[in-house]
């Protein structure tokens, strides 16, 4: 099976209704283990106390603010260069799903910067890219709805999406390439030293496999959806003609 | 059945019922908006086959 098949919208709604309630249903188990893991059986840190449960929701989000706009950033290209629909849809479908993401690592790192950092907010690199990132959601999502045609709002949402690029890329590595501001590194890394002791760290890829899994979930539901929805405005736009 | 959180259960459960609540809002949407075009597709797709015999 080619990676193209999904390009054919007849082909992507019979493959996607047979994986869309696997995937969702693991999606779910993995969210439902790690989170209560993470929440009821993992101990206080030493210095953070019960605010690094926190990290079961919030390392997750950040990730997959990031890796969806990633996706976008694919898909899109898909449309410049192919010409697809499914693809340019699949991004659409993705926005609101990657701005849920981010507002979701915003929030949560607030209320978990204010009583380590004693503060709800820093103009930090990281936190920084993270809010125009969202900000960029925003714009990807009004740009859709305000352009009336299909190709024209693909054409302009998939031109903003390489622009935002920047941005996501930069929420990831700000870190490294400002080494100042409040927050820490990165909570995942091969050296031992750097990474998230253990018993934090498998509950933490629990749910970051369950955020993934649901992001893929929603984004294939939310395709499906986009797909009627333009059927539905090609018919409509056929019976007012005849 | 709840752990001890001490001094900062508060915004651990805020954390928690802010980010489950505007993930469930997100599936709920979804899931609504889903329906409904389904439903809308259907019904425009069996009137134009009786339109065309």
């Amino acid at each position: 099976m080619s990676f193209w098949e999904f390009a054919n919208p007849k082909r992507f709604m019979q493959l996607s209704s047979r994986l869309l309630p696997w995937v969702a249903g693991v999606s779910l188990a993995c969210l439902l283990v790690g989170l209560i893991w993470g929440f009821f059986f993992t101990p206080e840190d030493y210095r953070q106390g019960s605010t690094v449960k926190i990290i079961y929701l919030h390392v997750p989000a950040a990730l997959m603010a990031i890796n969806a706009w990633l996706m976008m950033l694919v898909a899109s290209l898909v449309w410049i260069i192919r010409r697809h629909h499914v693809s340019a849809l699949a991004a659409r479908a993705a926005a609101p799903v990657g701005l849920t993401f981010t507002v979701i690592a915003l929030i949560t790192g607030a209320i978990w910067g204010q009583p380590m950092w004693g503060t709800w907010w820093a103009w930090d690199p990281r936190l920084t890219s993270f809010l125009i990132l969202a900000l960029f959601y925003m714009g990807y999502i009004a740009m859709w709805e305000a352009v009336e045609n299909g190709d024209t709002a693909a054409d302009l949402t998939s031109v903003l999406c390489l622009v935002g690029s920047v941005f996501a890329i930069l929420s990831r590595y700000a870190v490294l390439f400002w080494n100042q501001g409040l927050h820490q590194g990165a909570s995942l890394s091969l050296d031992k030293e750097e990474n998230v002791a253990d018993v934090f760290y498998l509950p933490l890829l629990v749910c970051i496999a369950g955020f993934i899994l649901m992001f893929l979930a929603l984004v294939l539901l939310r395709t499906r959806t986009e797909i009627r929805a333009r059927r539905l405005k090609a018919l409509l736009n056929r019976e007012r003609m005849a | 059945m709840m752990p001890d959180l001490g001094k900062y259960a508060a915004e651990v459960v805020s954390a928690y019922a802010v980010s489950l609540g505007l993930l469930i809002g997100l599936v709920a949407l979804s899931l609504r908006r889903s329906a409904r075009l389904r439903d809308a597709l259907r019904q425009v797709e069996d009137r134009q086959r009786k339109t065309n015999g």
